[in-house]
Parts: structure tokens; sequence; C-alpha cells
């Protein structure tokens, strides 16, 4: 039998719906699995345990007295430490936000509220939600459940992780380049970056606000449609929210792609994907093809240009949006040694950001400045039109887009981190969807010496419901999502309680 | 494609960044790098292309001029790394 931490979402519901089993104790068994297997791990910067038991039991006694619950009643989830969670503190994985106490929620986080999810703490990430390994976290790397010594990608890498080992069912985390699908790639997990505008974006702490999305980590695509049927939908409160039904993500979940059109852009298999990395994507399309769908070849001809014009564009809007940190509404502030208002703001911000944060500020800053505005950011608007424009001829064709997540499996602590330029680099796949605004998951496509291997697909604008039906049909075909980490057994001592 | 130190001086101030001498020394060395990588944009074609700043239609998003309740000056002032009052207490803007 199970334990109680490795159940789906939609089993849990299930027997929490029968009283077979409470909320108190799934929540129990979640807190206990972070209890065992975060000092090995370390997912999360706060584990707010006594908030959620209290939660639970709330909802076992409103189930007991026969009271109408929501969709999410009872099931334990994360939160990537981005997302501003009332009177819990949201850190940004920054120095800047260490002891910051949002006096509101964010959007997402009042509608799982709302459906009854319990939130068992914020997960870890690269400060600001700048890299792709959660090394650039201010406070302490978090780990690849498939291999200690290595990355669990990133930004969003501590949700990636808690959804990997079963500190949580589902998470949510966000996707500004790839943030959420690179980190499932290299965890095992399934993970969706919406179409921008699917989500509402309040409450989620900017980083570049044209490209930024909200989207949920699980270990099924099932378990997603669950996730997505509670986030997604319009919002006031953001006014980049786009106004349109949300489906039932879950009722699109047919398990037939019989005569869908996969479309396979010969530039995502380019030199510079491992060899292992591009066998699991060839039997991937070759499952497909035997689930009936029909496969044919596409071209992306600018994504080559996809990571210059993202490493302006997210730059300069990252050096717009962070300017609000200066040290005198919230936040981090140097007060002691310097003179006046602007060495106040420059100490604060120097000494409250790490240097990926002060590269990106640097790096926007100077190509939004005079004199060099129309060859960088100018240019790489336009580089993003043709970008945007290679999408929508390719949909015209094709239903979806398949090709690898990441070009490489976990790599270790480390081993990028000197070069930023090779770390920007795993993001190449993921990097041209947020430019274009469309949406894509990846799923678990298989493994590649013992290390997963997520398989990347794409959808056009509003095409979530095809992304979660060929990512079901898929995980009926193979077991690769069925599969936990071997973890190893501790290798230091635990990290003492807070 | 390699910037100066006169360059990062300048960009430092305009993004609020008192950096030390041995970050300016590593940005210096860091972004012209990284502009290396990054120049390969010049090569594509754009010369009948319009910009992308976002991709949604956006039109402005109107609201009712009403009031609805909204986050007191206490909850607000919560996080203020110094307070006077009900305002945010900062140093000098100007001489005194």
């Amino acid at each position: 039998m199970a334990e109680l931490w490795q159940l789906s979402i939609s089993e849990a519901l299930d027997k929490l719906a029968r009283r077979e089993i409470s909320a108190a104790d799934l929540t129990r068994a979640h807190l206990d699995r972070i209890e065992a297997v975060e000092g090995r791990v370390r997912s999360f910067v706060t584990v707010t345990d006594q908030d959620a038991m209290r939660e639970a039991e709330q909802i076992d006694r409103m189930r007991g007295e026969g009271e109408a619950l929501g969709p999410l009643a009872g099931i334990p989830l994360a939160l990537k430490d981005v997302l501003c969670t009332k009177g819990v503190r949201t850190t940004c994985s920054s120095r800047m936000l260490e002891h910051f106490v949002p006096p509101y929620d964010a959007t997402v986080v009042s509608r799982l509220r709302q459906a009854g999810a319990i939130a068992v703490g914020k997960t870890n990430m690269d400060e600001f939600a700048m890299g792709s390994s959660t090394e650039n976290s201010a406070f302490f790397p978090t780990r690849n459940p498939w291999d200690l010594d290595r990355v669990p990608g990133g930004s969003s890498g501590g949700s990636a992780a808690a959804v990997a080992v079963g500190e949580a069912m589902g998470s949510l985390g966000s996707d500004t380049g790839g943030s959420v699908r690179q980190p499932g790639a290299l965890t095992n997990t399934v993970a969706l970056k919406p179409t921008y505008g699917r989500v509402s974006r309040f409450g989620l702490i900017a980083f570049a606000s044209s490209l930024d999305q909200i989207g949920p980590f699980a270990r099924s695509a099932r378990d997603a449609a669950h996730l997505m049927n509670v986030i997604a939908g319009y919002d006031r409160l953001d006014s980049t929210s786009v106004n349109r039904p949300t489906p039932d993500y879950l009722a699109a979940l047919t398990g037939d792609v019989k005569g869908l059109r996969i479309g396979v852009p010969k530039e995502y298999f380019v030199e510079g994907v491992e060899p292992g990395v591009k066998q699991v994507v060839d039997e991937a399309i070759k499952t497909f093809e035997g689930l009936g769908a029909e496969i044919g070849e596409v071209s992306l001809p600018h994504t080559r240009y996809g990571v210059a014009a993202y490493y302006i564009i997210a730059p300069a809007e990252c050096s717009a949006n962070l300017a609000r940190y200066d040290g005198v509404k919230y936040g981090f502030s140097a007060r002691d040694g310097v003179q006046d208002l602007v060495q106040t703001t420059a100490t604060t911000r120097a000494k409250g950001f790490g240097p990926e944060v002060k590269r990106r500020i640097m790096l926007g800053t100077y190509a939004l400045s005079a004199g060099y505005y129309d060859a960088y950011y100018l240019k790489a608007e336009k580089v993003r039109t043709l970008i945007k424009r290679d999408f929508d001829k390719a949909f015209e064709q094709f239903d979806v887009l398949i090709g690898p997540t990441s070009p490489t499996v976990a790599f270790k602590l480390n081993e990028k981190l000197s070069d930023p330029y090779a770390m920007y680099l795993n993001d190449v796949f993921t990097i041209p969807v947020n430019l274009a605004g469309n949406c894509a998951i990846s799923i678990p496509g298989g493994f590649s010496d013992g290390l997963p291997v997520g398989l990347q697909l794409i959808g056009p604008s509003f095409g979530e419901e095809t992304l979660l039906r060929a990512s079901d049909a898929f995980e009926h075909a193979t077991d690769f999502h069925t599969r936990w980490p071997a973890l190893p057994q501790q290798k230091r001592p635990p990290r003492a309680r807070k | 494609m390699s910037i100066d130190r006169k360059t990062v001086d300048h960009v430092a101030l305009l993004a609020r960044l008192a950096l030390t001498d041995v970050e300016r020394a590593r940005t210096q060395e860091q972004l012209s790098a990284i502009l290396e990588h990054i120049s390969v944009i010049a090569e594509a074609d754009t010369s009948q292309v319009p910009a992308t700043a976002h991709i949604l239609p956006l039109e402005n998003v109107m609201t009712a001029d009403k009031s609805r309740p909204s986050c007191t000056p206490e909850e607000l002032l919560a996080n203020a790394p110094a307070r006077e009052g009900e305002y945010f207490r900062v140093r000098a803007v100007l001489e005194e």
C-alpha cells in the first residue's frame, strides 16, 4: 500500500470524499515527509506546519458537519516564495525581502484557499526568479531528489523538488523564461506554463511583467488539470488578465490523441542537445505515433535569436520592476553610515541583492540607456515579433509541437555558476514560448542514465486543454511519471528546526 | 562588444547600485561577455518588422470610480524599515 504522501490528487480527493482518510491525516503525512527528507533536499524556505494542520482540521470539521467544500479541500500544496501570502513571510529567496510579510494574498493563493487547498509552505527559488538552478537563492541551494549532487533546475527549483519527493501533492511556480518547465524536466514532474493572461499575476512579485506567468507542478497531467481548474481565470486586479471563459481542464482528458497533428521543430534537435535527451524525445515521438498522432517536421527559424532577445527584454523589464526596492516602504534598508536618500537607496540595493540580480539590473539598465536603446531593446522587441510569427505559422499546420524541455539532464551544483551565459543557455527551448506568449508543458519523458528527461509539448495561445490531453494520453502509454526518486540516506546532519 | 569602466560606473549610478570596485571589475568583464553573445540578434533581418512590447492586444483597463476595501495604513506600515506616525521615515532628501 502506497504511503499517503504518494497518492495523486485525484486519489486523495476520492479517499477524502469517502472519509477513508481525513485532511488532517493527509496533511500530517506530508509534514512528516518534509521532516524526513528536508535535511537532504531543502525545498522550503518556510514550512507553515501549524497553519496547515489548523486548516486541515477545519476542513475535516466542515466535512463532518456536511458543509459545502471546495474542489481541492484538504489537498496539501506548496507555493513558490514569489507569491504573496498574507501574514506569511514572502522572501523571493532574497536578503531584500527576508523579513517581508505581505498584507494580502496573491489571487492564485486566495483561489487555492477558497478551493480548500492547504499550503504546507513557501518554496526556495533563484533570487527574484532569476536563474536556472536555484543556486541563486540567497539562503541555500535546493538539491535534486534524483541525485543530491545535482541541481533541481530553476528558478522554481523548490516547488519542483517538493512535488518530486512527495513533500506536497502539487505546487505553484512562476515561468518567465522556463522557470516552471525546466525544473519540471529535471525532477520528473509535470510542469505547465499557461498562456500569458490565463492565470492572474496579482500578488506575484514581478520580475519581467510581459513574460511572467504562474503555473502548476504536479505528478500527472490529471493533477495539473485539477490545479488549473482552480487558478485559471479572469481577475480584475491584473490588467493583463484575459477575460474569457475558463474551460474544465479535467473534461479535456479524453485519453485520445488520434489524428492530433504534432510538429517536430528541427531547430530543437541541434548540437548541444545531449544524446540521452534526444533519444528519449525520439522514443516519445514514436509513442505518440503509436497512439495515432500524425507527426511532421516543422521549422521555427528564429529560435537561435531567442536567448539573446530574452536576455535583453527580461533584464530591461527587471531593471524597471526592481527599482521599487529602495529601502523606504518595505524590505531591507541600509541606514548605517549613509548620508542621504540616494546613498541609502544605492547601498540598500547593493547589499540587499545578490550577484545575478545585480547583473541583470545592470544589463537591463544598460540596454535601456541613451544610445543603446535601438540596438538592443528595440531590436529585441522586433525579434520577438519574428519568434511569435514562427509559432503562428507552425500552428497553422500543427496542434502541438514536441521537443526537449532542456538540452541536458540535471547538472552538478557549481557546474555552471561561474559562466552566466552557459547558465542562460539552459532555457534555449523554453524562452521562445515566453516571448510569444503561448503555452507549453514539460512532462516526464523518460530517463537518461537514471536522470529524468523532460518532454516539452508546446501549444498555441489558450491551447492548455490540448496539452493536458496529449500529456494524459502519453501517461497512459508510459510509466515514467509514476517513478519515485530513491533518495539516498542522510549525507549531513539535518538542520535545526526553527 | 565590450564596455569600459566609465560605462559601468554610469550604469551603476542610473541603476542605484553602490557596487564595490571588485564588483565593478567583474561586471565589466561579465557584461562584455554577455553582450558579445547577445550581439547575434544584429544578424536578424528586422527591416520590415514592427516591435512587440506585449503579446496581448492591450487596451486601457477602466474600472468604476468606487471605493472598495483595501489595506489599512497600519497594515501597510507594518513592513516599514522606519516610520514616524503614519509616515515612512527616510533620510533627508534636500540639504538641511
